[in-house]
């Protein structure tokens, strides 16, 4: 045998197990396909037994909530394999602190007569011997996983202190050969459901305060055009649409005002525009350069935003109402998508280092920044409602993907979703 | 005109599209869930469900495939390429636009787009705003030729649309450009 027959075979049989593997492996991935790195300082460690009902219904959901916390970086998931067990069991909980878990999740998930799920669980603190509570939800098939994320959330919540945010939604825009779709999916990127579908780019979602609608730029008319989409009822309308280009929205806390990028006197400068529709457009600043990518402090007293003005794009910030800007980033040549965290401590933004595209963060009290990324194509960062996470488009294997990471970059997670690429993540706000 | 009227049509088309998709009756509920009580009980809460079959979490999707519509651009060459990060017409394209300011000047009813383009490098947002600059170039380059202003939109794609796939150089200096389109 030559070596180049060896080596083939050995590619063949490669692909063989490869193709094995891939098919044994699908349902699992189709159900679990976080991808948990990192190690961040203090994880509480949970086990999350399976739901009973679990492998009749239409979701795992104990595989769901398990995933969830993991993701958050605050949570270790423990190995909860035994005996079944439901939300009426009384576990035996000396067992689980052998285990080195501190709490327990037992739940069913059982088909009603009229076809929807009863969803129920419970949460043991197994350190002390104690019923932290549970639920119970009765929802359609569709809603299931929305189940899941609440159970997550009330066991975030209850656990941290902090309001979980595994029940809100992101919305982001993949590219398939020549089609893009801007989709809103659960948190992990799992369910994701088509808003809008567009043979030209569609690119900047942002989510209204309410999480109603979403402001976005689609190319559809061969220019960019900023439009408001009601995601419940996909009913659209024109918010900027002017000579020119219309870009960057930026809905402000109230949810009444709109920042956003006009050409509509030359060059891209910064306007705020009325979202229910009325009244011209009112310039904020003025420049011969790019003004760009405004983004409203969570008071809604100050905007942050891209410009060009000292030679190259750096981050400036100045009054909502406009005014004189001042700059906030002074380190690199290339600075450019601010975002907020919520509770105003945070700025995100993307930094080019040595040629790679880096998501940087600043805590904005001090003016300490790190770059928490070993990629080298970062793009549009959005922060989690309760300011825990960041999501943000990246590229690896020549692929561009979604990721989750803690503020601090320690614990990260590669979001599931369509195939093809998957850019231009939204963060949306708490669910109602 | 007859462009003009088959354009009123398609966003008539567009606006039709976008009113068209309703769920009807989505059912309003609380999603907090129900606390159980009496731990091991088995007696959990009335959860107050969903009682329609539409998952509260549904998306109206809205899809715009079928209302592309296709330039018609007359022959001769309609593009300008810029150098890394410049915004300069280089000499060897002032017979390019020499000769679209010639034909745009012809027929006072022509109405001209000009697409700004970059490379893949850096955000979509900023890129946009560098596309605008080379589209502003090449509508101010035409104005000083005395092609009338109203003629002319200059708009940006940024990096969405590039000429050519690949990172290498030869690729992104096909992409760097300015393309004047007819409407």
């Amino acid at each position: 045998m030559t070596y180049s027959l060896i080596h083939r075979t050995k590619k063949f049989l490669h692909l063989l197990l490869g193709a094995c593997l891939l098919v044994t492996m699908l349902p699992a991935l189709a159900q679990f396909r976080v991808e948990v790195s990192g190690v961040g300082m203090t994880q509480l460690p949970i086990a999350v037994a399976a739901f009973r009902g679990d492998d009749s219904a239409p979701q795992k959901m104990g595989a769901i909530v398990q995933a969830d916390l993991e993701r958050s970086g605050q949570f270790r998931g423990l190995d909860a394999s035994g005996p079944v067990m439901d939300e009426l069991s009384r576990p035996e909980l000396s067992l689980w602190r052998q285990k080195g878990a501190d709490s327990l999740v037992t739940g069913s998930v059982t088909r009603l007569a009229d076809g929807r799920y009863d969803v129920r669980f419970r949460l043991w603190d197994v350190a002390r011997g104690q019923d932290l509570g549970g639920q119970s939800y009765a929802v359609v098939a569709g809603d299931l996983r929305q189940s899941a994320h609440h159970i997550a959330d009330f066991v975030y919540e209850k656990l941290t202190g902090e309001k979980g945010v595994f029940s809100t939604r992101i919305a982001y825009v993949t590219k398939v050969a020549q089609r893009f779709n801007l989709w809103v999916a659960d948190s992990d990127g799992e369910n994701a459901q088509s808003a809008l579908t567009s043979p030209e780019p569609i690119i900047s979602p942002a989510w209204s305060p309410n999480g109603a609608q979403l402001a976005y730029v689609s190319f559809e008319s061969r220019k960019p055009v900023v439009y408001a989409h009601d995601v419940a009822t996909g009913k659209r309308r024109l918010l900027a649409n002017f000579r020119g280009s219309n870009s960057a929205p930026a809905w402000s806390p109230d949810g009444r005002s709109l920042a956003v990028t006009l050409s509509l006197a030359g060059g891209s400068q910064l306007y705020v525009i009325d979202t229910a529709g009325s009244g011209a457009p009112r310039r904020l600043a003025q420049s011969a350069n790019i003004d760009t990518e405004p983004a409203y402090a969570p008071d809604g007293r100050s905007i942050y935003f891209v410009s060009d003005r000292g030679g190259s794009p750096q981050i400036y910030r100045m009054a909502a109402s406009g005014g004189n800007p001042e700059r906030v980033t002074f380190t690199g040549g290339y600075n450019i998508s601010p975002a907020l965290s919520p509770d105003g401590r945070w700025l995100a933004y993307i930094s080019r280092v040595n040629g790679a595209f880096k998501l940087h963060v600043m805590e904005l009290a001090s003016g300490t920044t790190n770059a928490i990324t070993d990629t080298g194509a970062d793009e549009s960062p959005s922060f989690a409602p309760n300011s825990k996470l960041i999501v943000y488009a990246t590229q690896t294997q020549g692929r561009e993907t979604l990721m989750t990471t803690t503020v601090d970059g320690k614990i990260k997670a590669r979001l599931a979703g369509q195939g093809g690429d998957i850019r231009e993540p939204d963060w949306g706000p708490f669910q109602k | 005109m007859k462009r003009i009227l088959l354009a009123m049509a398609l966003v008539a088309l567009l606006a039709g599209c976008g009113s068209a998709v309703k769920l009807d009756d989505v059912a309003v509920e609380d999603k907090s869930g129900t606390p159980i009580t009496g731990q091991g009980s088995g007696a959990a809460g009335n959860a107050p469900g969903n009682s329609g079959q539409v998952a509260n979490s549904a998306i109206a999707p809205v899809d715009l495939s079928k209302s592309g519509s296709a330039a018609a651009n007359p022959s001769g060459a309609r593009i300008v390429y810029f150098d890394y990060d410049s915004f300069v017409i280089k000499p060897e394209f002032q017979d390019v636009i020499e000769a679209q300011a010639r034909f745009i000047k012809a027929d006072k009813n022509r109405k001209i787009s000009i697409e700004g383009h970059t490379d893949d490098r850096g955000g979509r947002e900023y890129n946009l705003a560098l596309g605008q600059k080379r589209s502003e170039a090449v509508r101010r380059a035409l104005g000083l030729l005395g092609v009338p202003d109203g003629q002319l939109e200059a708009v940006s794609f940024g990096k969405e649309k590039p000429a050519v796939q690949g990172n290498d150089e030869a690729a992104m200096a096909q992409n760097r450009r300015a393309e004047i389109s007819y409407r």
